[in-house]
């Protein structure tokens, strides 16, 4: 049986709690996702998909229920150890690959590792080149973010959410603002790196092409899960 | 290529800085030129200060102690009768200080007074030809009397020689009595006595009343000729401390039978520029590091808000708050460390500029230059710590972020 990586357990998330103007988001959720599963996480805008994935991503606490990872309880875990776990289990692409434009290629690949080590070691050097080298982009790893095309830019971004080899990289809408050739590029290099690494990958997107491709397609409709 | 053994909040600082390239050049022009007006301003009115501080002090005594004013002391008759009865001030006779060798025993033996002269000042006339002038004549003994007004740093002519038959007189009354070292003068005292005595030195102690009427005799010439034959007038003094002058000198009166001026009440007026000088320097440095902490602080809050979708991606990779809190207090501190440095050294290149460009009429420097390292190690612990303080609320703002607010932007 495969390991389970995430498990929600009837998860609900509700804005302003308690007020007139209480709305609620997402209702009931319960799903898991296996080690190394790639899912696709489709519907409608408003649906509820990014308020989702920043409760998987730990950015969000749900307003009830119970979010597992690796059968542990998040719920009772503090900000401080949140954040921890955050580092170390989880990795972010995001529509806008969101680069720090401050550093180039290499550091930004290197910037999880240094955040959570504190100091940076030749070793975060090496493995940044290795991520830097899986995604293709050997030639421009010192190039500034900003003096990158979008397609290398995400690719970057890939190789970031990779950097403390995590258990689940949370993808949100990755191929959105890509040309459909550097979309299918990034996704298949996803779908390489999910079958090299064994990361599992929830990627939220659009595109039913590449929902199709994924292992398994999940779809929210007004903050339930269609089953 | 990060170095090894930077810290993430540093390296993150520095290149958030070295990327508002623009910004952080204004803002660190700002706050050089508020440190280099602070440097500047400390350093030279410091030496404008120490300047008239030695000028008054070496010109005249810290401490002086005189006999106390001579009071009517009407007899008395019955006790509980009432007398009605107008007292009339007492019209104040020269006078010794009353066994004046034991007082000057007993302060010399103080641990703070340093130097003390016996001295006799009083009223003469000096007569050459057809001129006459009156003046102030002290009679001091050179050993002692110099260490306390030092006549060599004022003598412009002649030497600081006294005998019993030398005289030193001030510029201006020389000029007067149309006298040059060398020639002979004629003192007659209130009382007929007269002698004559050779000038042999002219001082010129920058104060024209000073100089148009004061004579200095030896201090067995001035007790013969006031008729205070082993008696001494006035006890002139300096101390170690000469802020404590006020202090030492209510001390003395109270424990002997003297009047006791210091300094600071003598030159009550000059004493009062010189705080009320301080006081505004003060409020002008405090200003002006004011305003440069506010500059930091305005340019923080504003990388805060262009950096914000960054700080949501470091804090979506796991930084904490606090690291990201550092990152910016480290950017206020290097903001007002590198101002520091390139502050102090405009402040000291102007300084050491106008050092060379402003004298006085004579040509002496009007201010020593007074470029102490201590001046620019407090100067850049300061600017840090300002820095730091002036980033406190944008860190704080920046930590505060909520990641997926500041990831969607």
């Amino acid at each position: 049986m495969a390991e389970e990586i995430v498990r929600l357990e009837d998860v609900c998330k509700s804005y302003n709690v308690g007020q007139s103007s209480q709305t609620e988001v997402l209702h009931h959720i319960g799903f898991a996702v296996q080690r190394g599963e790639f899912m696709a996480l489709i519907g409608a805008s408003g649906s509820g998909k990014s308020t989702l994935l920043n409760i998987i991503g730990l950015l969000d606490r749900p307003t009830s229920g119970r979010l597992r990872i690796k059968g542990d309880d998040t719920s009772t875990l503090s900000e401080e150890q949140i954040t921890r776990l955050r580092g170390h289990a989880i990795g972010f692409v995001f529509q806008a690959h969101h680069l720090i434009s401050a550093f180039t290629a290499l550091e930004n690949v290197m910037m999880p590792m240094l955040v959570d080590h504190g100091f940076p070691t030749p070793e975060m050097y090496a493995r940044a080149r290795d991520l830097i080298a899986l995604v293709g982009l050997k030639a421009v790893g010192d190039n500034r973010a900003t003096n990158m095309s979008g397609g290398q830019a995400q690719r970057v971004a890939i190789a970031r959410a990779l950097a403390m080899n995590p258990y689940l990289v949370l993808a949100d809408e990755p191929t959105g603002n890509l040309d459909t050739a550097s979309a299918d590029s990034a996704f298949q290099l996803m779908r390489k790196v999910n079958r090299e690494s064994g990361a599992s990958f929830l990627i939220v997107t659009h595109n039913l092409d590449l929902a199709k491709r994924c292992d398994r397609t999940i779809e929210l409709s007004d903050g339930r899960l269609k089953v | 290529m990060i170095n090894a053994w930077q810290p993430f909040e540093w390296i993150a600082a520095v290149r958030f800085l070295r990327e508002g390239r623009m910004q952080t050049l204004f803002i660190v022009s700002g706050v050089s030129i508020g440190v280099a007006v602070i440097v500047f301003m400390a350093a030279m009115l410091a030496g404008l200060e120490a300047n008239f501080i030695t000028r008054v002090l070496t010109s005249q005594p810290q401490i002086q102690l005189i006999p106390p004013n001579q009071l009517a002391r009407p007899q008395r008759y019955d006790a509980g009768v009432f007398e009605d009865a107008a007292i009339q001030f007492p019209t104040q006779r020269v006078l010794p200080i009353v066994e004046w060798q034991k007082v000057r025993d007993r302060v010399a033996a103080m641990p703070e007074v340093v130097d003390v002269s016996p001295t006799v000042a009083g009223s003469v006339l000096a007569v050459r030809g057809d001129a006459n002038r009156a003046v102030s004549l002290s009679g001091v003994d050179p050993a002692t009397y110099f260490n306390i007004v030092r006549m060599q740093q004022y003598i412009v002519s002649g030497a600081t020689t006294l005998t019993s038959e030398d005289i030193i007189l001030g510029t201006v009354l020389a000029q007067d009595l149309g006298a040059t070292v060398g020639d002979k003068l004629n003192l007659v005292a209130a009382s007929g006595a007269s002698l004559t005595l050779t000038i042999t030195g002219l001082v010129d102690f920058g104060n024209k009343g000073v100089n148009a009427r004061g004579a200095y005799v030896a201090l067995r010439t001035a007790q013969s000729l006031l008729g205070l034959q082993g008696g001494a007038t006035t006890i002139d003094m300096t101390i170690r401390d000469i802020y404590a002058a006020e202090t030492l000198a209510k001390e003395i009166q109270a424990s002997n039978y003297v009047e006791a001026d210091s300094w600071i009440a003598t030159n009550a007026q000059f004493f009062t520029a010189v705080q009320a000088q301080q006081t505004s320097n003060f409020l002008i440095m405090g200003f002006v590091g004011l305003s440069a902490a506010f500059g930091i602080a305005a340019v923080l809050v504003v990388s805060v808000i262009q950096r914000s979708q960054d700080i949501g991606i470091l804090r979506a990779m796991g930084a904490t708050r606090g690291q990201i809190q550092r990152v910016f207090l480290l950017q206020g501190a290097l903001l007002g460390l590198v101002g520091s440095v390139v502050g102090s050294a405009l402040g000291a290149g102007a300084l050491i500029y106008f050092h060379a460009v402003a004298r006085e009429a004579n040509g002496a420097e009007l201010f020593p230059l007074l470029l102490e390292r201590q001046t620019f190690v407090v100067t850049a612990i300061v600017a840090t710590l300002t820095g730091i303080l002036a980033a406190t609320a944008p860190a704080l703002r920046a930590a505060k972020l909520d990641p997926v607010e500041a990831i969607r932007g």
